[in-house]
């Protein structure tokens, strides 16, 4: 490795943070667009043309507020948790492929790090993203925020079973722990078809684990005033606003990458094979990158809305509904998708298309069943009277 | 390729392994919180943990068994943080108290 | 490259003693927990440095992301003692001391140093020395290493069961928090009891808190 590679290497990071935080700001905009108009209302539209500017007017009010810190808080840890919550939800990006753009040596411009062990970097990024939420609880000092942690931390650690397990299924469907091969064995079928049942729970799994509504009791405001962040202003809480937006994202993005094919769609290989004969590989690459970021990047879109959508339809899930579903259900569906796509691969290795229709409609019967016997009961809750000293 | 095994002497690996097995030996006898104690075993079981990677990576990186037992050693930590804070969540109930000294109503 | 390396384990070892040392000795137990985490980091970092890459990032899955947040989780529900009032080292401590620094520097450093380690001779130049990856730890967990695979299946199993029944709480015998009519009714009843004239007392009216509005977005 020269040092010119390492100046290549750093401005690729630089360049990856920097779209990842403008994602982060454009995102936010269009979730209060899309979420106005499912509630039939008009959403920020006077800054800049179609609200367009809407971000940045809410960058300079966030800068210009005071920025208190409670008195009574951990001073070093209050302060450094924000970080702790921002800089996972980055550097999650990092083996995620957002295209294919060929170096010519093999390598990828659109992936920043391709190791052999990507898939269980994301799980581990990702795992580690809650210690901001629950470190910013406690060090605020604060009852409610001290609750919210508690509860970011129990939700987390139930809900990464399910989609570690998941996560799991699409690493069996390619048999490699590498994202770029993963996304390379769906050229033919995207996993959400053998994957079905896996995908479901992943969605609903990283919905819990980003802790985003219908699942964002750790920000409850009818409950926990703020929920873990009710002690931060100004900057502060706009990196863990920022960190709640780039991790969604980013969890999109791993879903597109595992289930949806990544950056392929149909007709890529014709396109650059086409392009390629006729002006040249430098061109062929370049469409094809470019091309395939914008697959990958319309995906993310879809699923994105997909999620302001649930947050614009789903009432919040109560604290025992929550852990129910984690540990009741998603468990054990995921680990009856690992057990499907175990056998499946095993007894019909040479027929993708037959073991995906069988999966496919196993899915499906499995989430049906599940949808209709899972659904609470009316069960009766009566309330004793507790004698205590008063 | 440059590797570890060129620009580390093993020796230096082990010590540092055995340092840390010794500061969390420390934590593990002197602490009181039974929290504290089970963060100086976590120390502990790191740096067994260490040892066995090195050995692995410096006598025979060809054979999985030096990887495979620190996974084992992962493993059987989990588990033993789990049983470890479920009973420290038990006797916090019961005792009011999570201190090792103040748990003492065996004592004879 | 070699000399980058070198660094590399030295930044990597002060980290992790660092770390671990402010684990057993800060007073607050978060901080303690906090600095752990960090030791752990540290400990994972070396694993990617000795090519160790599953172990690695199997550290910072397992003991950052599982371990560190099931510690952090037991700190909170057991809270109020980690006041800095409260003595965290037992009183003889000196003695703790002791014995892992006579450890260290008696038995583990003589030994580690003196003893002739039989490396394996450097493979040639040009050619990347075998190292087992992911894959061999995979096959050798289902093959050489089934039947402890397996056990370590049955006690993890068997560690989730004993956690949950030993930190299982009857929901009779929870102290409930009880809401402001409930006190209101359960304090009325504990007067009645101790004037058995009771006098019509004028009744208790919560102030319901005015209802904080304001959307998110």
């Amino acid at each position: 490795m020269t040092w010119i590679d390492l100046v290549i290497l750093v401005v690729k990071c630089i360049v990856l943070s920097l779209a990842a935080t403008a994602v982060f700001a454009y995102f936010t905009l269009f979730e209060r667009r899309t979420l106005a108009r499912l509630q039939n209302r008009m959403g920020p539209n006077r800054a800049g043309p179609g609200g367009l500017l809407q971000p940045l007017a809410d960058a300079v009010k966030l800068f210009f507020k005071e920025d208190v810190t409670p008195l009574m808080a951990d001073r070093w840890v209050y302060l450094v948790s924000p970080t702790f919550a921002l800089i996972p939800a980055i550097i999650i990006w990092a083996t995620i492929p957002v295209g294919m753009w060929p170096d010519g040596q093999g390598g990828n411009w659109l992936q920043l790090a391709e190791i052999n062990v990507g898939v269980l970097y994301l799980l581990a990024v990702m795992s580690v993203g809650v210690y901001g939420i629950t470190v910013a609880g406690w060090a605020s000092n604060n009852k409610y925020s001290m609750l919210g942690g508690i509860r970011a931390s129990a939700q987390v650690i139930s809900y990464e079973l399910a989609l570690g397990l998941t996560v799991l299924g699409a690493v069996m469907q390619a048999q490699s722990f590498s994202t770029a091969v993963i996304v390379e064995r769906q050229a033919q079928m995207w996993n959400i078809v053998p994957q079905f049942l896996g995908f479901v729970v992943f969605i609903i799994a990283a919905t819990a684990e980003v802790v985003r509504a219908p699942f964002d009791l750790v920000e409850a405001e009818q409950e926990l005033v703020g929920g873990y962040n009710t002690e931060y202003s100004s900057m502060k809480f706009a990196l863990f606003f920022m960190s709640e937006y780039v991790k969604l994202v980013a969890m999109n993005a791993i879903a597109v990458t595992l289930f949806l094919g990544g950056w392929q769609f149909p007709g890529l290989q014709t396109l650059t094979l086409f392009v390629t004969q006729q002006y040249g590989a430098a061109v062929g690459n370049a469409v094809l990158g470019l091309t395939s970021l914008g697959a990958f990047l319309l995906k993310v879109l879809a699923l994105s809305f997909v999620s302001v959508w649930i947050r614009a339809t789903l009432p919040r899930v109560r604290y025992d509904q929550l852990m129910n579903l984690g540990w009741k259900v998603l468990l054990p569906l995921s680990l009856i998708n690992v057990a499907i796509t175990a056998v499946l691969n095993v007894l019909l290795p040479d027929a993708p298309t037959l073991t995906a229709i069988i999966s496919l409609v196993v899915g499906v019967i499995i989430l049906a069943v599940t949808a209709n016997v899972g659904r609470p009961g009316k069960e009766k809750r009566t309330v004793k009277l507790v004698e205590i000293g008063l | 390729m440059p590797s570890i095994t060129e620009a580390v002497p093993l020796p230096w690996v082990l010590t540092l392994a055995g340092a840390l097995f010794c500061v969390g030996l420390f934590g593990a006898l002197s602490r009181r919180n039974t929290v504290g104690i089970l963060l100086g075993i976590e120390l502990m079981l790191n740096a067994v943990n260490i040892n066995l990677v090195a050995f692995w990576r410096y006598l025979e990186p060809n054979v999985v068994a030096g990887q495979t037992f620190a996974l084992f050693v992962i493993t059987v930590a989990a588990a033993e943080a789990a049983v470890g804070l479920a009973m420290i969540i038990a006797i916090y109930r019961a005792r009011q108290t999570v201190n090792a000294d103040e748990v003492d109503s065996l004592r004879g | 490259m070699n000399t980058l390396i070198t660094v590399l384990f030295l930044i990597f070892a002060a980290i992790i003693l660092a770390s671990a040392i402010m684990t057993v000795t800060v007073k607050n137990i978060v901080h303690a927990a906090l600095w752990l985490i960090s030791s752990f980091f540290g400990v994972g970092a070396l694993y990617l440095l000795m090519e160790a890459e599953f172990l690695g990032v199997a550290q910072v899955l397992i003991y950052v992301g599982a371990v560190s947040i099931l510690i952090l989780f037991a700190i909170m529900l057991t809270r109020d003692l980690e006041g800095s009032q409260n003595r965290q080292l037992t009183p003889r401590w000196w003695i703790a001391l002791i014995v892992p620094a006579a450890l260290f520097s008696l038995l583990i450093v003589p030994t580690v140093m003196t003893h002739a380690w039989q490396l394996p001779p450097p493979p040639p130049a040009g050619q990347p020395p075998a190292i087992s990856g992911a894959q061999q730890i995979g096959a050798a967990f289902m093959r050489e290493y089934l039947l402890p695979f397996e056990v370590a299946a049955i006690l993890l199993t068997v560690a989730m069961i004993g956690a949950i029944v030993v930190a299982f709480e009857e929901r009779e015998r929870r102290r409930r928090v009880l809401t402001l009519a409930e006190q209101v009714r359960l304090r009325q009843r504990q007067q009645q009891r101790q004037q058995p004239a009771p006098r019509p007392e004028p009744a208790a009216t919560a102030v319901q808190p005015s209802e904080a509005t304001g959307s998110e977005t």
